[in-house]
């Protein structure tokens, strides 16, 4: 318990999340993934957008950036490119990394730029106090979607495999044993590796739709899941319309800042001054 | 000590100034007329072992920016109006969290996607105001493609030690005209980089005297695990909705620009020492408003030039004791009165203020100018 502690900002708790919320179990599956690995504190930058999730990094002792809605990727590639030797968290929500942050997610899956990604899905805008995310399933209330909700879901593994992500897994606030694994796996991925954590929000998704408590949330996510090792040897009728969980997709390909500091190799050390000799200067920092 | 004159055009003299003021890492997102920036950082960055991207979009290439000083590295990005745009949100995230960051924005003729090869001033109050909630910036007008060079250069300078967006204001002649530019050598430049805490122990990364002063910077990634955020902080940079700390911290953050505008502020003039009529320019409109001025003095009238190298923060105090010594001042420029709304306001009525503007992405011809000052001398 102190070992895992440790990672935290203590002096910065209590959290702000609401009684219930799945958030601080993802948090801390990631702090006890980290643990395990041993990773170095001081080697870690730790990098959220706006929402729920992303408050989650004000709590932990990295160096964090906790920057705006849906750009934690873009800025986490700066950080990446700009020192390739440390290690990039993002930690996201549903509407921060697929609907304003879409964009860059695809962009990132696509370099396949050494990001671990963890996000946090809860099915809902929550800070916001609940309106529907692109991760909203379809007929589920919101408060933005007093009706129902009309449109579609994104089926996030399916889009972070599509868009070039080289590992890419699904986990949940309820199995938690299996969330720190596959966090585990993702940050001793090579390359940009996602995590979606499904997430419960009784105060919004879950009261809004009458889901019930905390703890009724949670069966309602066991509920919509299935191990994706299982999956292969169950019947068609109990796999359709789940969620499948675990790790869903692996593969090795070329880091981006690999790629881009082997590309740019041979200029990198031969470089002349250009066209007026005014690099080098004692004075410039680093 | 050997200085280097070459033929370049203002995009590459601005590029190369970047590079000699330590700039390690750009990202950006193809826009005419600014391009050239991107293409030439892409090909330079990685010789000096710096670093290039071209990222997904304008808002990205700001976040990468961000991301990358962050780490302590230099960094820019560049941009045309519609890309400016974008990159507002995070100009006020890098202003607030006092990240040192250069955007350049060669300006084209707009609002929208408007025409995108011709020349325009039309973001001088976007530069200002453009992303919301009062903030710092410094924004830096250069006049000829040398000074693309050595306002790139205090740019940063100013940048790194203000900790504050600086931006470089061009515009599409300014970019691509070129010109005979005597670059000086390294050892005359002085080069600048932002304040760094001395240790680890107790470092609180927003502390900093009230009135204006500059909190001491610790690079990502060397132990110091500190916290950057959009939301108002205290000196220990987690967030505080305390009404006293965020008015603090809004103080502060307008106090470091305001304080040192006798410092920032720089403009060139000419013959204003027995002026009756002034031009207020800056910019690729001040060539041809110079050309103007020698040739109304060449028929008698006493006209006089103040060029702007610095427009944010405006030069109220110049510009006031300007006004309270001539007739008249015409302010040409490619907008429809953005600098003149400034130099109204700075002059107090002291002085008729006569705006010449022009918005058809044409240049001013010097016989323009020439009409303007002509009429205010009456």
């Amino acid at each position: 318990m102190s070992e895992t502690l440790s990672y935290f900002r203590q002096d910065r708790l209590p959290h702000i999340w609401c009684p219930g919320c799945g958030h601080g179990t993802i948090t801390g599956a990631l702090v006890r993934a980290i643990n395990r690995l041993g990773l170095d504190k001081n080697k870690i930058m730790l990098v959220s957008g706006i929402g729920c999730s992303s408050r989650a990094v004000g709590y932990l002792d990295f160096d964090t950036l906790h920057t705006a809605h849906g750009r934690a990727l873009a800025f986490a590639t700066g950080l990446k490119v700009a020192r390739p030797d440390l290690k990039v968290i993002v930690m996201t929500g549903d509407g921060d990394c697929t609907a304003i942050g879409g964009n860059h997610f695809i962009h990132a899956a696509r370099r396949n730029i050494d990001i671990t990604t963890i996000v946090m899905n809860n099915n809902i805008y929550g800070m916001t106090s609940g309106q529907y995310s692109p991760m909203t399933p379809k007929g589920m209330l919101a408060t933005t979607a007093p009706y129902g909700n009309s449109e579609r879901d994104f089926d996030l593994a399916e889009l972070a495999k599509a868009a070039g992500a080289t590992y890419v897994a699904r986990g949940t606030s309820f199995h938690v044993p299996m969330l720190i694994d596959l966090i585990e796996q993702a940050l001793q991925h090579k390359g940009f590796a996602v995590v979606e954590a499904l997430s419960q929000c009784p105060t919004y998704m879950g009261r809004k739709n009458k889901i019930g408590s905390a703890v009724d949330m949670l069966e309602w996510i066991k509920g919509r899941t299935v191990n994706a090792k299982a999956a292969a040897a169950l019947p068609p009728d109990k796999v359709q319309g789940k969620l499948l969980i675990g790790e869903l997709h692996k593969s090795s390909q070329p880091e981006y800042c690999d790629e881009y500091f082997k590309a740019t190799a041979k200029v990198r050390r031969a470089w002349k001054n250009i066209d007026g000799g005014l690099r080098g200067c004692e004075q410039n920092s680093d | 000590m050997p200085r280097t004159v070459k033929l370049m055009q203002g995009n590459e003299a601005c590029t190369v100034g970047a590079l000699a003021a330590g700039l390690e890492f750009y990202a950006g997102y193809p826009i005419t007329p600014s391009t050239e920036i991107a293409e030439l950082c892409a090909e330079e960055l990685p010789k000096v072992g710096g670093s290039f991207i071209q990222m997904e979009d304008e808002i990205a290439s700001a976040a990468a920016i961000i991301g990358a000083s962050l780490t302590g590295k230099k960094s820019m990005t560049a941009t045309s109006g519609p890309g400016f745009s974008l990159m507002q949100e995070l100009l006020g995230y890098a202003s607030l969290c006092e990240v040192p960051v250069v955007f350049v924005n060669v300006q084209r003729v707009g609002p929208s996607t408007g025409m995108p090869t011709s020349p325009a001033q039309g973001d001088v109050m976007q530069a200002r105001w453009g992303t919301h909630g009062d903030h710092p910036v410094i924004v830096l007008s250069p006049g000829n493609v040398k000074e693309c060079f050595e306002l790139t250069v205090r740019a940063f300078n100013l940048s790194e030690r203000y900790r504050v967006p600086a931006i470089v204001l061009m515009d599409e002649v300014i970019g691509h005209m070129r010109e005979k530019v005597e670059l000086p050598d390294a050892s005359e430049l002085v080069i600048e980089s932002r304040p760094a805490p001395k240790s680890r122990v107790g470092y609180k990364p927003y502390a900093a005297e009230t009135d204006g002063g500059v909190p001491l910077m610790a690079p990502f990634g060397e132990g110091y695990r500190w916290h950057v955020t959009g939301l108002f902080h205290d000196e220990t940079g987690f967030p505080s909705n305390k009404p006293e700390v965020a008015d603090r911290l809004m103080r502060r953050l307008a106090a470091k620009i305001d304080r040192n505008e006798p410092v920032i502020r720089d403009f060139v003039t000419e013959s204003l020492d027995d002026c009756e009529v002034a031009v207020i320019s800056f910019g690729s409109s001040a060539m041809s408003a110079l050309s103007a001025v020698r040739k109304a003095r060449a028929a008698g009238i006493k006209a006089g030039m103040l060029r702007l190298r610095t427009i944010w923060p405006f030069p109220d105090e110049a510009v006031r004791e300007l006004s309270s010594r001539v007739k008249a001042i015409v302010v040409p420029e490619m907008n429809l009165g953005q600098v003149a709304l400034e130099v109204e306001r700075a002059s107090r009525c002291n002085a008729k203020v006569a705006r010449v503007s022009k918005v058809n992405g044409e240049l001013f011809r010097p016989e323009e100018i020439l009409a303007a000052i002509m009429e205010a001398a009456k």
